[in-house]
């Protein structure tokens, strides 16, 4: 909508924190779009801590840096593939939030797309929650949403007992180009990264609280850019992740998957990459089909690129070559579409991808910093 | 390449040799290009301000979304409307002072701002301080001009009448004079107005446009396509005509100066010419040399010209932005800032000008014969068979101003008439002249006298350049004095009429009307209280100012109506019926009787005009309508207000007694003398530019007629030599030459007044019609006329003194030396 205006927004996390301790470290030492900036006056992500829902579904303007995001591989009747991404980013500009009803320093971002095996469509727009454009409520109905891209939870009628709010969702945005219309649902529980929702991010202790309901069942409809629309269904990914200061300074960027394995069963893994160590960190969780989950230390993974394609002018890693010897994993990705590139203000590589080799099936990548 | 070098050389140590004649070139374009370029620097910094006022938040076109009547646009409908998808940003508007000045506060949402709106790029200057802009202690924007009214320095903060404290201010230039930005919410804070909008930008997308509102905000909100600034380009187009109009006279005038400067430089170098194309240079090499000098003293007197017409607009612009802001509401910000573009447009300009001046000398110079003979006189002679030419040309275009006049319609079609007949005035000149000399020949005995009136149809086409300038200036300073004057004269009366009641109230919003009415009806020394309701609408596209009134015997009484049906305020009364102003009768063609249709809410009101009353000085057009019909039918809040009658005598005290009471400040309570005090100064200033800018005009047309003769001075002498040989002294010659000169000066200042008055007339009859809507009486100033006359006449005493002055100083030998020479 507005880039010009999204770019300073985005150079004003340096802006927000210039007077922070860390002011004196070189832009280049930010981590990817500052997500390594120090947290400063913010609350940080203390191991320890416990998640509690559906209170943690909701906003947590104390920390720096929030995402809703969900992804899902999606197959129309004909057969062909399709990825759906649709995320929420919310932006503190300010530690010292709800000064006012306009000013409650919260920024929001939001980013869609659509990919099929040919071409790829993505969107952006940008919101401030204090005059109600964009932000969450968990009351009467949870719902997050900026303009009218909303994810909302759905209540059957007449159905007293409510569970998650999570569970059942409907998700919708719509642009000039691409338009989607998806119910997500599932009965299997959360699932929390890390040690219990504490994901760590470098050996320096910069962390996230993380966790993922990785299990919907997903039907709807998409509109492409030729104005037809599809029904579809799939599997779908929600990723929820918030803190101050997700990575070290020197992270540049990161690589991360979400596989879904035969069986019912679920593997996130993701690698952060400094400037001349492409292998900072590693850490995955692996899901089993009943919900229960083994996270995976930086050492229990293997994850090499295979091909790049010249993307937006930069060489992207596409194919890659994945290993988790604890559960006998040996696969390699490939993704539906090389050309999945976000060009929004802040750029990245997000798309669906097909695995094959120990086990086979679908999953989601996304790559920053390339 | 060497030949054309020698060639420039040989021809630029003619002007080595001629200094008066090179300084008469280069001052003659200097004013000419100084002139133009003042008054194009004043028209450009003004519309840049408009530009910046309108285009804060897009172009013309940018729609809006406002709160009907009764409602409030509040927070909620801006995040309904996104919640729907629809494109819109919130605005707050209004009003703070800081010290002494007024200025207007604009809260914005940077974030969705649409990207085509001028707030959105000064936002971007400011770069990475959005988040500053967005969060405590915040930013405001303003810009430089407003920085330096005020007196302040970037970071600087402004505290506010109110008391509240304004955050640190930034500089972004696109923000227009007198305004702050600040982000949306903080603006709710300052003007007290929590969760309040003044406005919804919606994205300029035409499919939003189509798109219905949702059904429980449709009845709450309404659009307004375009602000009242997006008219004031419109509305102002007419002022910058008017100036424009006036430096082309100027710089037409100049260029007189350096086509005659051209003429005679080319005439006197004649035999150089020859003598080089004797020598081997070629006819295009003669040509190109010569255009390379008009470029090269083009480009030194351009650059003098736009240094001058800077100094000048600078100057001027203090009175320009006055009669802008007095005239229009238009803020003009008060320090000059110009563009490279027009400098360069300036210097192209001064080229293009000096180029056609040259063009005549040029094309002779290429059909210039090498074995011909060395007749000094012959171009001379040639353009004194020319006179007729020109006379019947002048007669062309003269027929072409008529018919413009009578079949043409709009502005520029009448300033393109008034061209034609004052040019085509300026082309018969000669053959007046000619024809005046004539019969002085026909009347003259002895061979002096004869001689006299033979040399002085010889210099009919010498002078007839410097004569015409003369001849244009003083016609434009008779026509636009006696318009200015006339308009003084109606203006005055007018204001007599309108400003019946004694003191006048503005209400900021109707909490405030409230509280005027309350505190007025304990004023026992209030005779009468005539409330009265402000809007402004649009008719036929164009923006109109409707005025509900209750209708009393002061309207009866006082009212400037022009002509209206029986029991015209009666009818108004009844709400059926309206008296429109005349630029409405003439705009819209409408006659007291006919009837018109309003569309301000969904259901149209139909009007009877009951009259048409005089309404100068208003660019846009107006209709007094009964205020009760009008606050039923209007969408928007009225702006409302009082007048009152009262005992003059008592009329301060009221005012001081209102203002400690009520708080009020500025012109929200006035006296009658106050507010007329006030139109008065901005009739003034309005025309402080015009009579500069006419006076300069003359001015320039002196310097034409004081090169002229300089330069002709010098060729005189070859006639002149001959009857000082034949025993009439220096002294005698140099006064005939000063007397013939005077003659023919005489001559074409007797013209000008007939020229001045038929311009007058114009500038009355079509010019403000087709400018402003208005038909003013024209009103005869003969002492004016003389005092002009008299000024032409020194002008042109001092202008032809000193260079006969100078030929009665010369010695013999240089008389004598005519003979010695080659004629």
């Amino acid at each position: 909508m507005n880039n010009r205006i999204w770019l300073s927004v985005c150079l004003l996390l340096l802006a927000a924190c210039s007077d922070g301790p860390d002011r004196t470290s070189a832009p280049a030492q930010q981590g990817f779009a500052g997500l390594g900036l120090a947290a400063d006056a913010f609350a940080t992500v203390e191991r320890g801590g416990e998640l509690a829902f559906p209170q943690d579904h909701a906003a947590h303007p104390e920390f720096r840096i929030e995402w809703w995001y969900v992804t899902a591989n999606l197959e129309d009747r004909e057969g062909r593939q399709y990825g759906m991404q649709w995320t929420l980013f919310r932006q503190a500009l300010t530690p010292d939030g709800g000064l006012g009803h306009w000013q409650d320093g919260q920024v929001w971002m939001a980013h869609v797309g659509l990919t099929a095996a040919a071409e790829h469509w993505h969107a952006e727009r940008f919101g401030r929650s204090g005059g109600g454009q964009a932000g969450v409520t968990t009351e009467p109905d949870y719902r997050v949403w900026l303009d009218d891209w909303s994810l909302q939870s759905v209540t059957a009628p007449g159905s007293p007992e409510r569970g998650d709010p999570l569970e059942h969702i409907r998700v919708q945005a719509g642009t000039d180009n691409l338009a989607f219309d998806l119910v997500l649902q599932t009965d299997q529980p959360l699932v929390l990264h890390g040690e219990d929702g504490f994901s760590l991010k470098s050996e320096r202790g910069q962390a996230s609280w993380y966790y993922s309901q990785p299990f919907y069942q997903v039907n709807g409809t998409l509109v492409l850019g030729d104005g037809a629309e599809r029904n579809v269904h799939g599997t779908g990914w929600l990723d929820r992740e918030w803190s101050s200061q997700p990575l070290a300074p020197e992270q540049t960027g990161w690589d991360w998957f979400s596989l879904q394995l035969p069986d019912n069963e679920r593997l996130m893994l993701f690698r952060l990459r400094e400037q001349d160590n492409p292998d900072s960190y590693f850490a995955g969780t692996h899901i089993r089909s009943d919900g229960s989950t083994r996270p995976l230390a930086p050492q229990e993974i293997r994850m090499q690129p295979l091909e790049t394609t010249r993307v937006a002018g930069r060489q992207v890693p596409t194919v890659w070559h994945l290993e988790v010897p604890v559960i006998n994993l040996d696969i390699e990705a490939r993704p539906l579409n090389p050309n999945a590139w976000m060009d929004t203000s802040i750029p990245y590589w997000e798309g669906p991808i097909e695995f094959s080799g120990s086990h086979s099936g679908h999953g989601y990548l996304e790559m920053t910093g390339y | 390449m060497r030949p054309l070098v020698q060639t420039l050389r040989a021809l630029l140590a003619h002007w080595r040799r001629h200094p008066v004649q090179l300084a008469a070139w280069v001052v003659g374009l200097m004013l000419a290009t100084a002139l133009w370029s003042g008054v194009q620097a004043l028209n450009t910094q003004a519309r840049e301000s408009y530009d910046r006022a309108a285009g804060l938040f897009a172009g013309a076109a940018q729609p809006m979304l406002v709160a009907r009547e009764g409602e409030t646009l509040t927070d909620d409908v801006f995040a309904t409307l996104r919640q729907a998808g629809w494109p819109v940003s919130p605005l707050l508007e209004g009003r703070v002072r800081v010290g002494e000045q007024a200025l207007t506060l604009v809260g914005i949402d940077p974030v969705t701002l649409p990207a085509e709106a001028a707030a959105a790029s000064a936002v971007d200057q400011t770069g990475f301080e959005l988040a500053a802009f967005l969060t405590r202690p915040g930013l405001t924007l303003a810009g430089p001009d407003t920085l330096q009214q005020l007196g302040v320095e970037p970071g600087a903060e402004l505290r506010l009448a109110s008391g509240a404290l304004l955050p640190p201010l930034a500089v972004a230039s696109t923000v227009p004079p007198g305004t702050l930005l600040v982000d949306v919410g903080l603006a709710q804070q300052l003007l007290q107005r929590p969760s309040e909008l003044s406005r919804l930008l919606v994205a300029d997308d035409p499919r939003w446009q189509t798109q219905a509102l949702p059904e429980d905000l449709a009845e709450r909100l309404y659009w307004q396509h375009g602000q009242s600034e997006d008219d004031l380009t419109r509305l102002t187009d007419s002022f910058h005509l008017n100036l424009t109009a006036l430096g082309l006279l100027a710089f037409v005038v100049g260029l007189f100066i350096v086509n005659g400067a051209t003429g005679l430089a080319f005439e006197q170098r004649s035999s150089l010419l020859r003598t080089l194309r004797a020598c081997g240079v070629s006819g295009r090499q003669v040509v190109l040399a010569l255009l390379f000098e008009v470029l090269l003293l083009a480009l030194v007197a351009g650059l003098l010209g736009l240094l001058l017409g800077y100094g000048l607009a600078a100057l001027l612009l203090p009175d320009v932005a006055a009669s802008l802001q007095g005239l229009y509401g238009a803020r003009v910000a008060g320090a000059l800032q110009l563009e490279p573009r027009w400098w360069l447009a300036g210097l192209g300009m001064s080229l293009c000008g000096a180029l056609l001046a040259a063009v005549g000398s040029l094309w002779q110079a290429a059909r210039l014969p090498v074995l011909g003979l060395a007749r000094r006189e012959a171009w001379r002679a040639h353009q004194q068979r020319g006179v007729m030419l020109l006379a019947l040309l002048g007669g062309g275009l003269w027929l072409l101003a008529l018919g413009l006049f009578m079949a043409g319609s709009g502005l520029v079609v009448a300033f393109a008439g008034l061209a034609a007949l004052l040019l085509g005035a300026a082309l018969c000149l000669p053959g007046l002249l000619s024809v005046a000399v004539g019969i002085g020949q026909r009347l003259a005995r002895g061979p002096v006298a004869e001689w006299f009136w033979a040399e002085a149809r010889q210099q009919v086409s010498a002078l007839s350049l410097a004569l015409m300038a003369l001849l244009l200036a003083l016609a434009a300073n008779i026509g636009v004095g006696s318009m200015v004057d006339s308009f003084r004269l109606t203006f005055t009366g007018w204001l007599d009429q309108r400003l019946a009641a004694e003191v006048y109230m503005n209400a900021e919003d109707a909490e405030q009307a409230e509280q005027m009415v309350e505190w007025l009806v304990g004023q026992p020394e209030i005779e009468a209280i005539l409330p009265t309701g402000h809007l402004i609408s649009r008719y036929a596209d164009e923006p109109l100012e409707l005025n509900g009134i209750r209708v009393h015997d002061t309207y009866r009484d006082h009212w400037p109506v022009q002509q209206q049906l029986a029991d015209g305020w009666d009818r108004v009364g009844t709400g059926q019926a309206a008296m429109i102003s005349e630029q409405m009768a003439r705009r819209f063609d409408l006659a007291p009787g006919d009837s018109l249709t309003l569309g301000l809410a969904a259901t149209p009101w139909l009007l009877q005009v009951a009259g048409i009353y005089a309404d100068y000085g208003n660019p846009r057009a107006q209709m007094v309508v009964d205020l009760d019909a009008l606050m039923a039918r209007a969408e928007g809040p009225l702006r409302q207000g009082f007048s009152l009658r009262l005992h003059p005598d008592a009329a301060p005290q009221l005012v001081e007694r209102a203002r400690r009471d009520l708080g009020l400040e500025g012109t929200a309570v006035i006296d009658q003398a106050s507010v007329r005090n006030f139109s008065e100064q901005v009739f003034e200033r309005t025309f402080v530019a015009t009579g500069a800018l006419n006076t300069l005009t003359l001015g320039v047309a002196g310097v034409a007629l004081l090169t002229s003769l300089l330069t002709l001075t010098q060729s005189r002498l070859p006639q002149l030599a001959p009857l000082w040989a034949q025993g009439l002294s220096r002294r005698h010659l140099a006064w005939l030459e000063w007397l013939r000169t005077l003659c023919l000066a005489g001559f074409t200042i007797l013209l000008a007044v007939p020229l001045g008055l038929l311009l007058a007339w114009c500038l009355v009859a079509i010019i403000n019609v087709e400018a402003f809507g208005w038909r003013l009486p024209l009103y005869l100033f003969p002492e004016q006329w003389l005092r002009l006359i008299g000024l032409a006449a020194l002008t042109t005493v001092l202008a032809t003194a000193w260079p006969l002055w100078r030929l009665g100083r010369q010695s013999p030998a240089t008389w004598s030396k005519v003979f010695a020479h080659e004629q």
